[in-house]
């Protein structure tokens, strides 16, 4: 089970829980189990393409660009961020 | 000073002249705008007299028949993009809105804003050729402060721009009304209401910081040639090569293989050179003229169009105990985005509290679109804005309960294990270190003695980033290599990262030669920025530099017919069964006997810096009767992780504090009642002269990063995160005035003495 | 457009002869007419030093200088600094003293000190800050920057001892 903490807009979905366990091997997968409980997460997050632009996904500590790719193992946080724009 | 023992390294930790160094003190190093080719032109843009107007019409005719003129661009020889996002490297870019910014649409959004380009024989019938060009405005009422445009009265800059958060429901766009506001962000820990309740202390203020320019002193520039098949090479200054690739193909909708871009070296950068403006432009004068076109920035254009980093409105609140336990922490940032969304406001919400260890703690961000010019990042972009409000507040508490500046924060300080306002924990950091070498300096145990001086401390943090880093290694013959990367070298990378691979293979620094290669010359690189290069690119490095052990002692094993498992690499040296011990060098000279080239190759990708911190001290003098703030002494206290080259970590921190001290006591955006920035030179935008400060002290302090096989940490953003607040403590030391704006230049200052003289109550 | 007149110039210790327009400033001469892209162009209305060169023995912004104002001068550009491949003892103290980082500024503080030292070969740090002030670095801060002067001076005088 990992650690997934909710971004405060999403958490009117999350009946106000701000960390919710889930299971999954992926990001990916954790979202879906995500959309799975709180019906409509997914689509907060994610577009077609993957995480919506903007966002990034820090597991651990290491925030991946791998995205919906990244594996995640038991125990492990899971952050939705902003990603750092502008790099100077 | 180091806080675990260190490894004995033989290269890491001296001192070698910079391989690029012999060419940059003779002139002799290629910078952008020294690019010449056979048959050259030159080009000059148009720029809008308006902050904010629709474009009704323009008319090119007069200038396309000045003679010598060889060809003019608006925005209609650039494609449509629709609602194109595109990722370059930094979370997702609205195209249409870097498009029009690189040359205007529909509306223009800040004086100074491209309207149109020309190029011909020479830049002055370029010039000439700009003036001809004659552009239909309709003036539209400009906003410039970031709290009016929060306003629903406020003049809307874009139709399309709607507010959007992190994790809500998407806007509607049909349903939804255009905004300036184009983004809302929201962190919380804890509770709150709860922390504030516990808390026998509690300072809220408010603070507002005027735009500011990153300040290289190179004005942009490319030169771009679109050669017969159709294919584009582009040689430009830059922090990144790879996304001026990008940003130039996606503007163009050209594939990006067919766009080369070589960087030539750069004259500063700080986060403003990564945004494309001129590149684009530049190519589609050479497509359209059929010939190589320079196109260089003019100091003007280069503060109205280009950069800056946010004005902001901040509100900061925290609470604490009696004892000086901080119990929680709010704040409100509002940060200008400039005319298209996306300033570093959440950046700010993440750093703001990134120094403590709070309980309780809300973070509400709002990006807003202003008639300024986009913004740009500026090392460690919105950080600096949110130290200022932060660690003013903090001294005002120290003075409430008489608690000593360093030991208020050694209390309260962040630490490993501490959980930040966004979520993540830190892992191991160096914000205590730095807090008590400040404690520690000679600095701070000195007394300032004299009238209307004072002394102010502060700290700072700043993430650092990973990303991406390819680099490949060609062992020669004589026992030197060849490394070839793609970070370009904006402070003297090339040798932090020749150390590196030096300090692996165990051959001194002078044995390698490093070179900055083009996008058809090395594997994906990020950019030159986020204080990432000696740490991500670094790691490439080290991978290639055993990527060459494995190769030599595979060599080795054929040169001495024994088994691979048996022989092994140590201090630059193979050592094999029966006392067989050859040197890197002696390898490197058998290296075609033994099966050819030797390359190696290591790619970093997003390894993550666990974060940078860093504390600074300032004596100020204030005189009282023109509000001018002299700069004392200055000592920085920083956590680099492992100082590779000590000198240009040095250079880091002290480069970072003076643009920290230009920020802090005189540069600001001034604009008149019409929205045009009228101090656009480098008289009237003041940068500190070597006459304005002091020697810069520098206390390196090491905390190796975990993450790092050496354990660098990246040194060059958070140097100036700190200054100004420290600035600003010292002033109220000096003379009992908190300022609470940027910059706290003279008038300023001024107005607050005599505010608080007229109150009856200070002591200035 | 006004015809290019034929300046004759001193650059560097050698005689040289170009074609310029008056309208063209000796900043735009050095670096496209003549390919010396060692001054480099950082506002082009005098205020960042980036650009400085030593004409008859002074220290001058060469953006505020018309090409056909050089004629009969003497000039000294960065690229005239070292002796040969021989750098001197500015050029090198900028090295050892990691006096550089982006290098854009470089060329003209070198040329700035330089003219410094001829002036006043024992400066005080003062004197040195007070006489590079026109001078504009936005990467280092100064601080190694002023060093490397009041080493090059030290340098020079053991050198002349």
């Amino acid at each position: 089970m990992a650690r997934v903490f909710i971004p405060p807009a999403l958490r009117s979905l999350t009946a106000g829980l701000h960390e919710v366990d889930a299971d999954g091997d992926t990001v990916g997968e954790i979202v879906d189990q995500l959309d799975e409980l709180f019906p409509g997460a997914r689509s907060r997050l994610c577009d077609a393409d993957g995480l919506k632009p903007g966002l990034i996904v820090m597991v651990g500590n290491s925030a991946s660009s791998l995205g919906l790719l990244q594996r995640v193992t038991d125990d492990e946080e899971v952050h939705f961020l902003p990603s750092i724009g502008g790099g100077a | 000073m180091s806080t675990i023992e260190k490894p004995a390294y033989k290269v890491i930790g001296t001192r070698p002249v910079r391989h690029d160094g012999a060419d940059k003190v003779t002139g002799v190093a290629k910078y952008g705008a020294d690019v010449s080719l056979t048959g050259l032109i030159q080009a000059a843009m148009l720029r809008s007299p308006h902050a904010h107007a629709l474009i009704k019409s323009i008319d090119t005719s007069a200038a396309e028949t000045l003679p010598g003129v060889r060809a003019v661009v608006t925005s209609a020889d650039m494609p449509e993009q629709g609602d194109r996002f595109v990722d370059l490297g930094e979370g997702g870019t609205i195209m249409s809105h870097l498009s029009s910014n690189v040359l205007a649409r529909e509306k223009v959004l800040y004086k100074g804003h491209a309207v149109a380009a020309v190029a011909a024989d020479s830049i002055h019938i370029a010039r000439e050729a700009v003036q001809l060009i004659k552009v239909q405005y309709e003036p539209l009422p400009p906003v410039l402060d970031v709290r009016e445009a929060m306003r629903d009265e406020a003049p809307v800059l874009n139709d399309d721009v709607r507010t959007q958060m992190l994790g809500a429901a998407d806007p509607d766009e049909a349903e939804d009304q255009p905004t300036n506001v184009a983004k809302k962000f929201l962190f919380e820990k804890g509770d709150v209401e709860q922390g504030f309740a516990e808390a026998h202390v509690v300072v809220e203020r408010e603070f507002t910081t005027a735009t500011v320019h990153q300040g290289y002193i190179e004005p942009h520039n490319a030169t771009a040639q679109w050669h017969a098949d159709g294919k584009v090479t582009i040689w430009t200054s830059t922090q990144g090569a790879f996304t001026v690739r990008q940003q130039t193909a996606e503007l163009l909708m050209i594939p990006a293989s067919d766009v080369k871009v070589i960087p030539m070296e750069i004259g500063g950068g700080f986060g403003g050179k990564i945004a494309v403006y001129l590149q684009p432009v530049a190519t589609l004068l050479s497509r359209k003229s059929g010939r190589p076109v320079k196109l260089i920035m003019d100091r003007a254009a280069v503060f109205e169009a280009t950069g800056p980093t946010p004005g902001t409105y901040i509100r900061a609140k925290i609470g604490v105990t009696k004892d000086g336990k901080i119990t929680a922490g709010e704040a409100y940032l509002a940060y200008e985005a400039g005319a298209y969304p996306g300033s570093p406001v959440s950046c700010g919400c993440m750093c703001i509290f990134g120094c403590y260890d709070i309980p309780h703690a809300r973070v509400e961000g709002y990006d807003v679109c202003v008639n300024k010019p986009r913004t740009s990042a500026y090392r460690a972009p919105g950080s600096t804005n949110a130290a200022f409000a932060a660690e003013t507040i903090v001294d005002e508490i120290c003075c409430q309960l008489n608690i000593d500046a360093a030991e208020f924060r050694l209390k309260n300080a962040a630490q490993e294990g501490t959980r930040r306002v966004d979520g993540p924990v830190y892992s191991r950091i160096g914000m205590v270190e730095t807090v008590a070498a400040i404690q520690a300096s000679d600095h701070y145990q000195s007394p300032l003695e004299g009238s209307h001086r004072g002394r102010g401390i502060a700290s700072g943090f700043w993430f650092n980033v990973g990303l991406k880093s390819a680099v490949t290694a060609m062992v020669n013959a004589d026992g030197t290599v060849s490394l070839v990367e793609g970070s370009t070298d904006i402070g003297g990378t090339r040798t932090s990262l020749a150390m590196q691979l030096a300090e692996t293979l165990g051959i001194n620094a002078e044995q390698v030669k490093p070179t900055v290669a083009d996008t058809d010359g090395i594997g994906w690189n990020d950019v030159t920025g986020g204080s990432r290069v000696t740490f991500a690119t670094g790691i490439a490095v080290v991978e290639a530099a055993k990527d060459i052990q494995r190769q030599l002692l595979q060599r080795a094993a054929t040169l001495w017919n024994c088994d691979r498992e048996s022989v092994r690499y140590e201090d630059g040296k193979i050592a094999g069964p029966d006392q067989n011990v050859i040197t890197f060098a002696e390898m490197a000279g058998k290296m075609l006997q033994t099966g050819g080239a030797i390359v190696g190759q290591g790619v970093c990708s997003d390894v993550a810096q666990s974060g940078a911190f860093g504390t600074h001290c300032v004596d100020v003098e204030v005189d009282p009767e023109t509000g001018k703030v002299q700069i004392l002494r200055y000592t920085i206290a920083q956590d680099a992780g492992t100082a590779i080259h000590p000198s240009y970590v040095e250079g880091q921190m002290q480069g970072g504090v003076v643009q920290g001290i230009g920020w802090a006591l005189n540069e600001e955006y001034w604009y008149d009642d019409q929205g045009e920035m009228r101090n656009s030179t480098f008289l009237d935008y003041r940068i500190p002269t070597c006459y304005d400060v002091p020697m810069i002290e520098t206390i390196i302090v090491e905390v190796p990063d975990p993450n790092h096989p050496y354990g660098v940490r990246g040194v060059g953003e958070v140097p100036i995160c700190p200054p100004p607040a420290a600035i600003a403590n010292a002033i109220y030391q000096a003379i009992g005035v908190r300022m609470q704006h940027l910059p706290m230049s003279p008038p300023h200052v001024m107005a607050e003495i005599l505010r608080l003289s007229s109150a009856g109550n200070g002591r200035a | 457009m006004a015809k290019k007149r034929i300046v004759t110039t001193k650059i560097n210790g050698e005689e040289v002869s170009f074609l310029c327009e008056p309208r063209q400033t000796l900043l735009e001469v050095l670096r496209d007419t003549l390919d010396m892209t060692g001054t480099k162009e950082g506002c082009s209305n005098g205020n960042c030093g980036a650009c400085t060169v030593i004409m008859n023995g002074r220290p001058i912004d060469s953006c505020l200088v018309l090409g056909v104002e050089a004629e009969g001068a003497n000039l000294r550009t960065i690229e005239g600094v070292a002796h040969g491949a021989q750098m001197d003892e500015v050029q090198q103290a900028f090295l050892e003293g990691a006096a550089l980082q982006c290098g854009i500024c470089t060329p003209g503080f070198i040329v700035q000190a330089e003219a410094l030292l001829e002036e006043n070969p024992d400066p005080s740090e003062e004197e040195i800050r007070f006489y590079l002030a026109g001078n504009l670095c936005r990467c280092t801060g100064y601080d190694k920057i002023v060093r490397a002067v009041q080493a090059a001076a030290a340098a020079r005088q053991t050198a002349e001892a």
